[in-house]
């Protein structure tokens, strides 16, 4: 089995690791002091060094969005953080923020250090009251500690990190619609560049507002600790992917869980292994490799690298995603749990434009009528047809991971479709 | 009768202070109303976070319609919500869901007649590892079966409620040291 390394999660389990007294005996606010010592530039060609890529889902190199921050102007910065975690199937940011606030704390110093902001806003999603409560008492810690506040550790400079909550709404984790949100606005999604100016350079309030992951920013913390050159060995896979990814295994397996994942990793060994495999007398029928909107995948290829690249390979639509694998045996039902899906993403949908408010309107109406026993042997058809519609015509990522499922779904279990169209029955509950 | 008080617009004014502009602090504004109110919004709410916010009502009510935690109808003294996307779905929720309503005598999204909870289907709470999972309040409870939820109920019937969030601004220590 491949080697695990433990970046993040190094003192996940120490005892006190929330307080800010463990944290710091534990080497915590180190990464800090060393890049406040730096220049914007050489922590941003450290984070490059290191090949860091976004750890939300979409896998954008960190360095770029960064670097993309004006550098010769007077407007003021801000660093904004999503914790607006809400794919389904996902549950590592949550398990970060519980355990290791401080580490998201340190990590947004350095963020803020890198972009040449003072101020930085934490969206957290507002069904994290625990989540949150975390991470504001590490704020409030690094406050009283001399972190965060006037004059931080005689540098001159100024900080505030503030917590932001949402208030249930899964568009919000969609970076310009949490922008809108953090405006006090509805959240939904706004026009992207190349037809609009990158957030980067007039995001929130018109500010540079670049937008990270809460894993992103914490994993910025070993970077400066350890050297990029030094992360960028890490990996197994693509040398595109590498370092480690918290990754949250749900489903069927024996040992569910939040894991740090080193990438590259064979997905075999990350569900046999890791995972301790499917339940007992079971077998694996199907598995989503990173939050719904990735779609299913079939029990094989599964010796390819679990990174960016690798699940791409594999056959994975919409990539390695925001790390929630979720495994199902074969008592999975198929279509009702695709329904499920089609009714989540109909529910969140914001109804800005018209593929993804009216495209998942008649897939949650057509899925009612075939669980109905109402099912026509067209109907496949037409949802392929739809989800055609949807797929590079929505206005964000919202409908063009709606559909992936869906696709995915009839692409590897168009038998389970036929059932319910020809008797009005499940294959597998039968 | 409003019920802000100074007290409650000076927290709103403190949340306010931490953005470049004052709408900003809707959301939290929101909260504090949603706090104040026992629970959910009523228009009276959303006016006084619009007067105090100096937007229009409707301004306030477009948003706050718009995310699902905010109540636009009273509920129990405690709200059960359970999960029922994909990770807790194949682990067992709609069980537990018809196992909930059948107990409590009420459909998803309804309150009991005396006022004691109100039941609700929501979508993934972020605890697929530990599915299924149950928020009351703001408490969550993971690897939910019928027979913890049981118990956890009758604790319920004699608990006080518990805010359904606790609002962004209890948190004293917030800004300046």
């Amino acid at each position: 089995m491949h080697e695990q390394h433990q970046i993040l999660y190094k003192h996940r389990f120490v005892e006190g690791i929330k307080g800010i007294d463990v944290y710091r005996n534990h080497g915590g606010y180190e990464a800090f002091r060393k890049a406040l010592t730096m220049t914007p530039e050489a922590i941003i060609d450290e984070v490059k060094l290191s090949g860091l890529r976004g750890r939300g889902g979409a896998g954008f190199p960190t360095h770029i969005k960064w670097a993309s921050v004006p550098k010769n102007t007077d407007q003021e910065h801000y660093l904004i953080i999503n914790a607006d975690e809400g794919e389904p199937g996902t549950a590592k940011d949550r398990d970060l923020m519980n355990n290791l606030p401080h580490l998201l704390v340190e990590g947004c110093l350095i963020g803020m250090l890198a972009i040449r902001a003072r101020k930085c806003y934490i969206y957290i999603r507002g069904e994290y009251a625990e989540p949150w409560q975390n991470v504001q008492r590490a704020i409030n810690e690094a406050y009283r500690a001399g972190f965060i506040g006037k004059n931080v550790l005689g540098s001159g400079m100024d900080f505030d990190v503030y917590t932001h909550l949402g208030a249930g709404s899964y568009e919000c984790g969609e970076e310009s619609a949490l922008i809108s949100s953090l405006m006090g606005e509805r959240g939904m999604p706004r026009l992207k560049a190349p037809s609009a100016p990158l957030y980067t350079v007039s995001g929130a309030w018109q500010k540079p507002t670049p937008v990270n992951n809460v894993e992103t920013i914490a994993t910025v913390v070993p970077i400066i600790n350890m050297g990029g050159a030094e992360y960028a060995k890490i990996g197994y896979g693509s040398p595109r992917s590498r370092g480690t990814k918290l990754t949250s295994i749900s489903g069927h397996v024996k040992k569910p869980g939040v894991y740090e994942i080193t990438l590259g990793t064979p997905m075999r060994e990350v569900i046999y292994d890791i995972a301790g495999g499917i339940r007992d007398g079971h077998t694996l029928k199907t598995y989503i490799p990173g939050g719904s909107s990735t779609g299913f995948m079939m029990p094989e290829p599964l010796d390819y690298p679990m990174d960016y690249e690798g699940v791409v390979t594999a056959g994975a639509m919409l990539g390695l995603g925001s790390g929630g694998l979720i495994v199902m045996d074969e008592t999975t039902p198929i279509v009702p749990v695709t329904k499920r899906l089609v009714d989540f993403y109909h529910h969140e949908s914001c109804g800005k434009c018209t593929p993804c408010r009216e495209g998942l309107n008649w897939l949650a109406k057509i899925y009612d009528r075939i669980l109905a026993g109402g099912g026509r042997p067209q109907d496949l058809d037409l949802i392929w047809d739809i989800c055609d519609n949807v797929r590079g015509k929505s206005f964000c990522g919202l409908g063009e991971g709606a559909i992936v499922p869906v696709m995915t779904s009839i692409k590897y279990f168009r038998d389970e479709y036929m059932s319910y169209i020809k008797s009005g029955r499940d294959l597998v509950m039968v | 009768m409003p019920r802000f008080t100074s007290e409650t617009k000076a927290r709103i004014d403190e949340i306010a202070g931490r953005y470049p502009d004052r709408r900003s602090a809707l959301l939290p504004a929101l909260w504090v109303a949603q706090e104040v109110y026992d629970g959910w919004l009523p228009e009276e709410a959303m006016q006084e976070v619009a007067d105090h916010l100096g937007m229009s009502r409707a301004e306030v009510e477009g948003v706050a319609s718009y995310y699902t935690m905010y109540n636009k109808e009273p509920v129990g003294r405690h709200h059960i919500e359970i999960c029922q996307n994909i990770s807790c779905m194949i682990l067992g929720s709609d069980d537990l869901i018809h196992h909930c309503e059948h107990r409590l005598g009420v459909g998803s999204g309804e309150t009991t007649d005396d006022g004691m909870f109100t039941l609700s289907r929501v979508e993934c709470l972020g605890a697929c590892s530990n599915a299924p999972a149950v928020q009351i309040g703001a408490t969550y409870h993971e690897n939910v079966t019928k027979e913890r939820l049981d118990t956890i109920i009758e604790q319920l019937k004699s608990a006080p409620s518990e805010v359904a969030h606790p609002a962004q601004a209890k948190m004293p220590e917030q800004g300046q040291f």
